[in-house]
């Protein structure tokens, strides 16, 4: 007897289709790991393994610079996002519903609307203006405008998390004579926490990635990983990008690996 | 001090404002007394849980005051009261194993650690759930997370122990075990219980006393008989346990009932339209015509094991219910149809006021 519940796999064609979406998605990405290894100078011919390029891209004081610059940036504007982001989602969630919330909603998910590019060109105007009137030169400006674009992305998984607690929970803590702050700390923070994990991780990698807001804020050898390697590319091309796009890719892995046992272990 | 527990004062809780504000309690004053078991009963959306969470301080009351023990609490937090709450969804807290849960009202309180573990062995021990104390809360069984809730609440030792429909997400079997347990623990602790429900079994077989509620009112306070036997009014009477009712009209000698039958009855010197309520169980089935009986016909019955209920009507129509009790006579060979003659208990019959 036919299942009478609707099941996308048994679509004609389902495996094929689905095949081919995996190979687009990783053959690309799988080459790019490949020739990381190549002993030639090509990235496009294969001329033997090699560790050269690994060797060259860590020796490599300006990829060693932009790679720590990253770095700081995206935990300090991780780190930022995701506490605003805590802030707001409790903000909207643990009270009644209020006049404007859907506004609110809005202007806090806004970099994921405003097309980056104007928000860069913004950024780029604004912070002259403060450059201009404070003197103030340093990787702030770079911090900040991360922090701003890594909002929503942390929002939203705390949200999600808070929407599906229990608000009794908190009523229970407060029953068991928790002040405001005992109940924060000690049953809606323990209980939001692979929330603000997945979204502390996911700020961290969109920060980490970005090119076009960097590339319009960062100042003079304020280059971060991503812009360094977009620089590289207008030289010639060597497997040293593969061998800098592995290393990232690998990091990413790891982040979301880590991710993915830690919450799978709370749930 | 006072021999009440908890005291409502013309206590007041409306949702809403101006036109559309509905008022969950209504000018409500009770007391509760030290070391009782008490029942608030009553259908759903009577503000019987509404009462519960102002005497836990999770709403506010619009007017009037709440006391506890004779002071004044109206305004002070939930976390300020000495009272603890058994919630209707448990509200474990699922990061927290059992012993956790149990110990985090007095860690709040900041209780020295030895006094806080030896309190949770003592409740776990209490509520027999030793060899789950490293348990997650989600690794257990209804019951047990039932039961957990409970030692949770009673661990900090409240002043009041506020229970909010605690069994109805049990199966029946179980439920009537933790009715028994519940009734022992108040018993050991001394802890005055008050207890949230619409089950109007579970309220008689555990209350010293019940509050039934209706439309935001409480309607009657009494111990479980006095509910049953003499209810106040038409709601108190349907609502708990099964009740007839025979529309009336009072004389000084006597009821005039809508089939024109006189009963003899002492009215206390009311007179005019009432409703008089007699319980199934005290209608008693006679051979047709015998003198001082009402006139009746068998319309149907339903047979339940331990008794059998007759459906009768009076000669207006007026449906009259009795319970026969399996093995009592002419209990085996009713017909339909048949002309009979009814005869109430002594003192059976309550006039109701509406």
């Amino acid at each position: 007897m036919a299942d009478r519940n609707f099941s996308a796999t048994r679509i004609p064609g389902f495996a094929t289709i689905a095949v081919a979406a995996f190979v687009v998605l990783y053959l690309p990405i799988f080459t790019l790991v490949i020739y990381a290894f190549n002993a030639g100078q090509s990235i496009a011919v294969w001329e033997g393994i090699s560790f050269h390029w690994f060797a060259k891209a860590w020796a490599n004081e300006a990829v060693k610079s932009a790679t720590l610059r990253s770095l700081i940036i995206a935990v300090s504007a991780s780190a930022i996002a995701t506490s605003v982001a805590t802030m707001a989602a409790l903000g909207t969630t643990r009270r009644p519903a209020f006049r404007g919330q859907t506004f609110i909603y809005v202007m806090i998910n806004q970099p994921l609307m405003v097309p980056e590019i104007v928000t860069a060109v913004a950024l780029l105007i604004f912070f002259g203006v403060i450059k201009q009137a404070t003197g103030y030169q340093g990787l702030g400006y770079l911090i900040l405008a991360h922090t701003a674009f890594c909002i929503p992305f942390a929002y939203l998984p705390i949200r999600a998390r808070l929407e599906g607690m229990d608000l009794s929970l908190e009523t229970a803590a407060a029953d068991l004579y928790a002040s405001d702050w005992q109940t924060f700390r000690f049953v809606t923070l323990p209980l939001l926490f692979p929330g603000i994990i997945a979204g502390a991780m996911l700020a961290f990698v969109i920060s980490l990635d970005d090119v076009v807001i960097t590339e319009f804020v960062k100042a003079g050898g304020q280059d971060t990983l991503p812009t360094y390697m977009l620089g590289q590319m207008r030289r010639a091309i060597t497997p040293e990008v593969n061998a800098i796009s592995t290393g990232l890719l690998a990091l990413t892995v790891v982040l979301l690996t880590a991710f993915f046992l830690l919450t799978r272990k709370k749930g | 001090m006072t021999e009440y527990a908890i005291e409502a004062r013309n206590a007041v809780k409306a949702f809403g404002q101006g036109d559309v504000a509905v008022r969950a309690l209504d000018d409500v004053s009770i007391q509760i007394r030290k070391g009782e078991f008490f029942t608030l009963l009553g259908p759903s959306g009577c503000g019987k849980t509404t009462l519960l969470r102002l005497i836990a301080g999770f709403e506010t009351p619009t007017s009037g005051q709440i006391l506890l023990d004779g002071q004044d609490i109206t305004a002070l937090p939930p976390n300020r009261r000495p009272v603890n709450t058994v919630f209707q969804s448990y509200a474990l807290f699922p990061h927290l194993t059992v012993a956790q849960n149990v110990a985090f009202g007095l860690q709040m309180l900041g209780r020295p650690r030895a006094e806080v573990d030896r309190t949770v062995e003592r409740m776990l021990a209490l509520v027999k759930l030793e060899p789950m104390a490293g348990r997650k809360t989600s690794q257990l069984s209804g019951g047990q997370q039932q039961r957990v809730a409970l030692a949770r609440a009673l661990a900090p030792t409240p002043k009041v122990l506020l229970l909010d429909e605690p069994l109805s997400a049990l199966d029946l079997k179980l439920r009537k075990e933790m009715q028994v347990e519940l009734k022992r623990l108040q018993t050991e602790t001394g802890i005055t219980f008050v207890f949230v429900t619409h089950d109007q079994e579970e309220a008689l077989t555990m209350s010293d006393r019940i509050g039934v509620m209706s439309a935001g009112k409480l309607q009657q306070v009494g111990a479980p008989r006095e509910i049953y036997t003499t209810p106040v009014n038409r709601f108190v009477a349907s609502f708990i346990g099964e009740t007839n009712f025979l529309p009336a009209v009072l004389g000084a000698t006597g009821a005039v009932l809508g089939s024109g039958d006189v009963l003899a009855l002492s009215t206390g010197g009311k007179t005019g339209p009432a409703t008089l309520a007699v319980r199934p169980e005290q209608v008693r089935l006679v051979p047709a015509g015998e003198p001082g009986s009402l006139p009746a016909t068998i319309t149907g019955w339903v047979y339940f094991g331990t008794d059998t209920h007759v459906h009768l009507a009076l000669r207006d129509g007026t449906e009259v219910v009795a319970r026969l009790q399996s093995g009592a006579t002419g209990d085996s060979a009713l017909t339909k149809g048949e002309a009979v003659g009814l005869r109430f208990t002594d003192g059976a019959l309550q006039i109701l006021g509406d």
